[in-house]
């Protein structure tokens, strides 16, 4: 019943073609053809992302140079993180809106400790637990009140970033240590920026648990149907307070890593993030009305939009031609499936 | 009585009128007919956007490119106001309305005709939109002095002893009050937002009730461009900036729920006279303008429980459901 009022997912992979030898034969699991391989998301993503590459390297003479492609990773390393979690509960048919206000929070969070002479390697405790704080309290408000989740994160978003714009007033909290420094702008082995390698392990642990785990595949179940998840001994509620509060924590985690690449707490810290973000899981090819999903299509979504930015900054195009680009990138990946299929069944 | 005070709407209204009275008693002057006034005028732009957001809502759908499109709508009329001064003021307005609809018919083309899921829709639309303004505009704003003093006077100019503005968000809301009530147009959008499968069923065109249902939300926007532009006297890229979790939020406080189907005009224009009573109240109370958002946060937070309070059990279980199994059915 659930979904008949949702227009189906478009990027279901196709149905497997059953061999015709035998009514009875089952297979362990479904055949797999070039055929599949072409149609899956992920697979249109991988051609996208090489396209943009190869369109950006014939067209910027400076484009292919590996200290650069590696500096623009920082770009989108923080909204990335919080991608990952956002993943989760868009499969688990929740979202949060309320992430950028979160990490604007815990930004100010950490200032505040700063200032209350908690010791550096503290801090990003601070902002994991100030970001869990805000993840908890959307949590409990959606699964013990059974609000529906746009609406709260909508009220909690201004929340959040109105807390902080109470403590930080119209200044800002700057003078971070030197650690928070080496996180948000120092490279490992002199090339790879820390931000990028940290959500590439993070993206290899989110990857792990929602695919090969139980709790994973219980994700999907919920996304696909609460009811039926309820009915089979999920405790529904909590795996979405716990994803709640991972996104939460990763949003306190990109708020770490972000204060200290711009080494300061801004009022408007983050602004218009959770849309991106949302963008990001979405162009990923997980399906606003759950169930349906993965990282690694996350993780090349990120990418492409990643080095279509980054193309656009080396041609000296201004950032808002970025946000067309990405809305038609996300209107044209949603809407060309069902074009396509809806002309392949008139024929 | 009892009866009446069940239903959400003279609820809110008497929340509403506490809220005025309590704010009065600590600052008389927010009392006065010529702050009321204000109050009321300030409300018209968030009222007329959250009526046409309800339309929206009610079909289990909703419009997040709505402040994106109110600044391109409104950016267009300024633009063609301020290098054409000669025009009459009926021409911009039409062209803010015109623009305001075709980019409301393209979300409802692609909710509608292709059955894409609204969310991702107006998102996607939300960013090619406000980056359209930029694109026309080149980043430059348009300001009082560039616009022709008609266009700029006309929302606040007073008909009546009410500004123009007042005026207009009535027609709206009389109209979006006919619409919702009388008409099938409107009677067919509760019944998709209850059931669309059903409503495909008996025979409602579903696709091109909801072409137009953006389409009008578009509109409305188109309006609203124009009206805030004029009004602010000024057209740049950022105009309503995150404007459309506003309208959303008075939408949910009025009642209008979220997961299709429930919603009524009285409850959408009280939600948002709720907001913008707050909004007003701040500054008269002298409570430090950080401290709005985050009140207003706490204020939406409020109103949602009390709203989710009102439903109650809908019907047993043997097992313990998860207590959101309705609400959930719209994302």
């Amino acid at each position: 019943m659930n979904s008949t009022a949702l227009p189906t997912d478009p990027v279901q992979p196709a149905q497997p073609s059953t061999p015709s030898t035998s009514r009875y034969t089952i297979l362990d699991r479904e055949t797999r053809g070039l055929k599949d391989l072409f149609g899956r998301w992920e697979a249109l993503l991988a051609l996208l992302l090489v396209l943009v590459f190869a369109a950006n390297s014939i067209v910027l003479p400076h484009f292919l140079d590996l200290y650069n492609l590696l500096d623009g990773t920082v770009n989108f390393s923080e909204k990335a993180m919080i991608a990952l979690p956002m993943a989760l509960l868009i499969i688990c048919r929740e979202i949060d809106i309320s992430v950028a206000g979160t990490l604007a929070l815990s930004s100010v969070a950490m200032g505040l400790a700063m200032h209350a002479g908690v010791p550096p390697a503290a801090l990003p405790l601070v902002a994991l637990a100030c970001g869990s704080a805000c993840g908890l309290l959307n949590g409990v408000l959606v699964t013990r009140f059974a609000l529906p989740s746009i609406v709260v994160t909508i009220g909690t978003v201004s929340l959040y970033r109105g807390l902080a714009s109470v403590v930080l007033g119209d200044k800002a909290f700057t003078g971070y240590p030197q650690l928070m420094a080496d996180w948000g702008q120092g490279y490992f082995f002199g090339i790879v920026p820390r931000e990028f390698v940290v959500l590439l392990v993070l993206a290899a642990v989110f990857a792990l648990v929602l695919h090969t785990t139980t709790w994973g595949r219980r994700i999907y179940a919920i996304g696909n149907n609460p009811d039926a998840a309820r009915f089979s001994g999920i405790a529904v509620d909590r795996y979405r307070l716990a994803l709640f509060m991972l996104t939460g924590a990763m949003a306190g985690l990109a708020a770490f890593f972000l204060t200290g690449r711009i080494a300061s707490t801004r009022p408007n810290i983050a602004t218009g993030w959770e849309l991106e973000v949302i963008t990001m899981v979405i162009l990923g090819g997980v399906s606003i009305a759950g169930g349906a999903g993965t990282i690694g299509g996350v993780l090349l979504a990120v990418l492409t939009l990643g080095v279509a930015t980054y193309g656009m900054s080396l041609a000296n195009i201004p950032g808002i031609y970025m946000t067309i680009v990405v809305g038609v990138l996300l209107l044209v990946t949603i809407a060309l499936p069902r074009l396509l299929r809806a002309r392949a069944a008139r024929k | 009585m009892n009866g009446l005070f069940k239903q959400r709407e003279p609820l809110l209204a008497l929340m509403v009128v506490a809220l005025v009275l309590a704010v009065g008693v600590g600052a008389p002057v927010f009392l006065s007919a010529a702050s009321l006034a204000n109050l009321v005028t300030d409300s018209t732009l968030l009222v007329m956007l959250a009526l046409a957001q309800m339309l929206v809502i009610v079909t289990r759908g909703v419009d997040l490119s709505v402040a994106s499109n109110l600044a391109l709508s409104g950016m267009v009329a300024a633009m063609l106001a301020s290098r054409h001064p000669e025009l009459p003021l009926a021409l911009p307005v039409l062209a803010a309305c015109a623009v305001g609809l075709a980019l409301g018919l393209v979300n409802g083309w692609l909710v509608g005709t292709l059955a894409l899921p609204p969310i991702v829709i107006t998102l996607g639309s939300m960013s090619v939109y406000r980056g359209l303004v930029f694109v026309l505009s080149g980043g430059t704003w348009v300001s009082a002095h560039q616009m022709p003093a008609n266009f700029v006077a006309f929302p606040l100019t007073r008909l009546l002893g009410m500004p123009n503005l007042v005026w207009i968000a009535a027609a709206v809301t009389l109209a979006m009050l006919f619409i919702a009530r009388h008409t099938r147009f409107g009677r067919d959008l509760y019944a998709i937002g209850n059931a669309p499968h059903c409503a495909g069923t008996i025979g409602i065109p579903t696709a091109r009730r909801l072409l137009w249902t953006y389409g009008l939300s578009g509109l409305v926007a188109g309006l609203c461009g124009y009206l805030w532009v004029a009004r602010y006297a000024v057209a740049y890229t950022e105009v309503a900036y995150g404007f459309e979790f506003t309208v959303i939020a008075a939408c949910v406080i009025g009642g209008v729920s979220i997961a299709g189907g429930v919603g009524s005009v009285t409850g959408a224009l009280l939600g948002a006279l709720f907001l913008t009573v707050i909004g007003n109240a701040l500054p008269v109370l002298q409570v430090s303008p950080f401290w709005q958002s985050a009140l207003t946060g706490l204020v939406i937070l409020a109103a949602v429980l009390v709203n989710a309070r009102g439903n109650g059990k809908r019907s047993r279980q043997i097992l313990p459901l998860h207590k959101n199994a309705l609400e959930q059915r719209a994302h």
